[in-house]
């Protein structure tokens, strides 16, 4: 037991004195967290526009002055001719363009269809359709309220379920949390064992009674409490910075993040098993594991639009069930019941990894 | 010698395609300082990882006090004091934060066996709370040496200790080990410096995984029965070659300022530099000397070659 303390107090002493990995371990956690939720958001914020109105009536006012208010949309320009949209999109100088036709009001009053016509810069699609989306959604909801009055009419009504406000931060959070927590616990386990391998300290570790599995935990112990820290850190700016609601039950949830965590460190464990200096270790977790977990977890692109062969691989992406979970606990509010499958899964994993490193963990130098 | 302490039964040792170790054998008694003397790739390192445990032989087996060096190995780990070639402290742990850390681990403490490192230690106690990665070479072995025998262990291994390490610190890292030798301390120790072989009780000279002689270094001083001339001249690096070529010289080398040479047959010094000054038109001054454990092991190493 006080070999094991001893060995922990060391681990401590390594991450405290050495700035490079405890900048990478507070400080990214922070930075991701503040990039993905203010930085890179699918949110668009005062994308400039050009209206073109060519009659100038109080129904064309008001939808205007309805999307303009919006804090999507900024006015560049009212325009006055046709040519005049080709060449401010040309210049870079909008993101969509609004066309009204003649006597819109009368049109309308004559139950004719009048037409507006909207004009995206579509080399962006993503925004192009979500620009359009946000403008429809508008103008249908004037059309609803001025046929309400007139004469009743038919209504749409749309929801987003959970986020009604479509907002990034829902996604981005449970994500940068999983990222995050797969760095710290896989990427740092497995390079700290295999800087012990390449400095030859392991060699004098073997050469001594000190078991194996003490040498796994003690390297692991210092990891789980740090990357803890940096999940609790993550969920707190979440809540307060960004207003993430956390629906579930907290305990459920930090237990899940644990759960997750041991997992990632098993992952980690095992890669230092198989290589033998610290860059192989930075690699592989970085191509290994940092990509996969962005690219097929659904973090950014939803699993469902993966190749099918993909969505095979993603089934043995411990984060893909780690992210499943913390969205249904946070943003859903799900019990736990609902969760066991994906709970057993990640707890199958980490069984397996913890199994397979212990295993190849050699007891001499070959 | 007194009673056998580690026992070495035809090992050897593959990696892959290459042969490292080729079937050693030897014995070392308890409480002797044994000496591995070769050149670079000779395999000594990996005849000592394999006696620390740290690699399975391809082939052959060997005893430490009784014990399996592969079956028992949990047992040896214990008894095993084990410095390698290279530095493997950690470097970001201060002197005595290292040594803590080995103590412990080893189920002691630092005061408990105090009395074991204390000639050492003390060097460099001045400097305990500076890390290790910032201390001079010879200090960082004292260091690795004290972290060895921090647990009081049966029979000691170190890997070209003096490799790397200034003039001073080499002597002084001898003079400890011949101290622990008289505390009935087994010592196992390699290195490239044939000169230190003077200073073990036997060497084992070891060339391409091969053993090629165990002596204590005096009987391998007296066994060379060879005529052996040091010559000094003017331009030494032509008189060197000029010296190869000559039909009498069995073999040359510079041996500090002058150059060791062997002969077929005896002959007179005064005749040597008379046919050297004939052959090169420069005057040298020879004279017959008696070997040192340099030469006993340069002629061996042409020998095999």
């Amino acid at each position: 037991m006080k070999a094991f303390l001893a060995f922990l107090k060391k681990e401590f002493y390594h991450v405290w004195r050495d700035p490079r990995s405890l900048l990478i371990l507070i400080g990214m956690p922070m930075v991701q967290v503040i990039l993905f939720g203010f930085a890179i958001t699918n949110e668009i914020v005062d994308a400039k526009i050009a209206i073109l109105d060519n009659s100038k009536d109080e129904v064309t006012q008001e939808i205007s002055n309805k999307i303009l208010s919006s804090k999507y949309f900024k006015l560049y320009e009212y325009l006055s001719s046709k040519d005049q949209i080709e060449r401010a999109f040309k210049k870079g100088k909008i993101k969509i363009a609004l066309v009204f036709e003649n006597d819109f009001s009368q049109k309308l009053n004559r139950n004719e269809n009048p037409k507006v016509q909207i004009i995206a810069d579509a080399t962006d699609p993503n925004t192009a359709t979500t620009l359009i989306n946000y403008i429809s959604s508008n103008i249908l909801d004037y059309q609803t309220k001025y046929l309400k009055n007139k004469s009743g009419g038919l209504e749409v009504v749309s929801k987003m379920e959970f986020n009604p406000q479509l907002k990034g931060v829902y996604l981005f959070v449970p994500g940068t949390i999983t990222i995050i927590l797969m760095l710290i616990s896989a990427m740092m386990t497995s390079i700290s064992i295999a800087r012990e391998k390449e400095k030859g300290t392991m060699e004098i570790l073997l050469v001594s009674p000190i078991k194996p599995l003490m040498v796994i935990v003690g390297k692991v112990v210092p990891y789980i409490s740090l990357a803890l820290i940096n999940a609790v850190t993550i969920l707190l700016l979440g809540v307060f910075v960004f207003g993430l609601p956390i629906r579930g039950s907290l305990l459920v949830l930090m237990l899940e993040i644990i759960l997750f965590i041991i997992t990632a460190l098993g992952l980690g464990i095992f890669i230092s098993t198989k290589v033998n200096t610290q860059q192989d270790a930075l690699l592989i977790s970085l191509m290994g594991l940092l990509l996969p977990t962005i690219i097929l977890s659904g973090f950014i692109y939803p699993i469902e639009s993966l190749p099918e062969i993909l969505q095979y691989v993603s089934h043995v992406i411990p984060a893909k069930w780690f992210l499943i979970i913390l969205r249904d606990i946070m943003i859903k509010g799900t019990e736990f019941g609902l969760i066991i499958k994906e709970t057993l899964i990640l707890f199958g994993m980490m069984m397996f990894f913890l199994i397979i490193s212990i295993k190849n963990y050699k007891i001499r130098l070959e | 010698m007194n009673k056998t302490f580690v026992n070495i039964e035809n090992i050897s040792k593959f990696y892959g395609e290459i042969k490292a170790l080729k079937n050693i054998s030897f014995s070392v008694g308890e409480g002797e300082l044994f000496g591995l003397i070769g050149p670079d790739g000779g395999g000594k390192t990996s005849l000592i990882r394999i006696l620390t445990t740290l690699l399975k032989p391809t082939e052959g087996r060997a005893e430490i006090n009784g014990m399996d060096i592969v079956k028992d190995f949990k047992k040896l780990r214990k008894i095993i004091g084990y410095m390698p070639g290279r530095f493997s402290l950690y470097e970001d742990l201060t002197v005595e934060e290292n040594l803590k850390f080995f103590a412990t681990i080893f189920n002691t403490t630092i005061k408990e066996n105090y009395h074991l490192i204390e000639d050492i230690y003390s060097q460099i106690e001045p400097f305990k709370n500076r890390r290790a990665g910032k201390l001079s070479g010879g200090m960082k072995q004292k260091l690795a040496l004290s972290c060895a025998l921090i647990h009081k262990p049966e029979i000691l291994f170190l890997d070209e200790p003096t490799t790397g390490i200034d003039a001073v610190s080499r002597v002084e890292l001898w003079e400890m080990l011949k101290k622990l030798k008289d505390q009935n301390l087994t010592i196992i120790v390699s290195t490239p410096y044939m000169d230190e072989a003077n200073l073990c009780d036997r060497v084992a000279f070891m060339q391409k995984g091969e053993i090629m002689e165990i002596n204590p270094p005096e009987t391998i001083i007296q066994e060379f029965n060879e005529p052996l001339y040091s010559v000094k001249g003017d331009d030494f690096y032509h008189l060197l070659l000029e010296l190869r070529k000559m039909e009498i010289t069995k073999t040359a080398f510079p041996f500090g300022d002058s150059i060791h040479l062997t002969a077929y047959n005896n002959i007179n010094p005064s005749e040597l530099n008379a046919m050297i000054e004939e052959r090169m038109r420069i005057k040298t001054e020879t004279q017959k000397i008696s070997a040192n454990i340099e030469d006993c092991f340069m002629a061996k190493m042409i020998n095999t070659e």
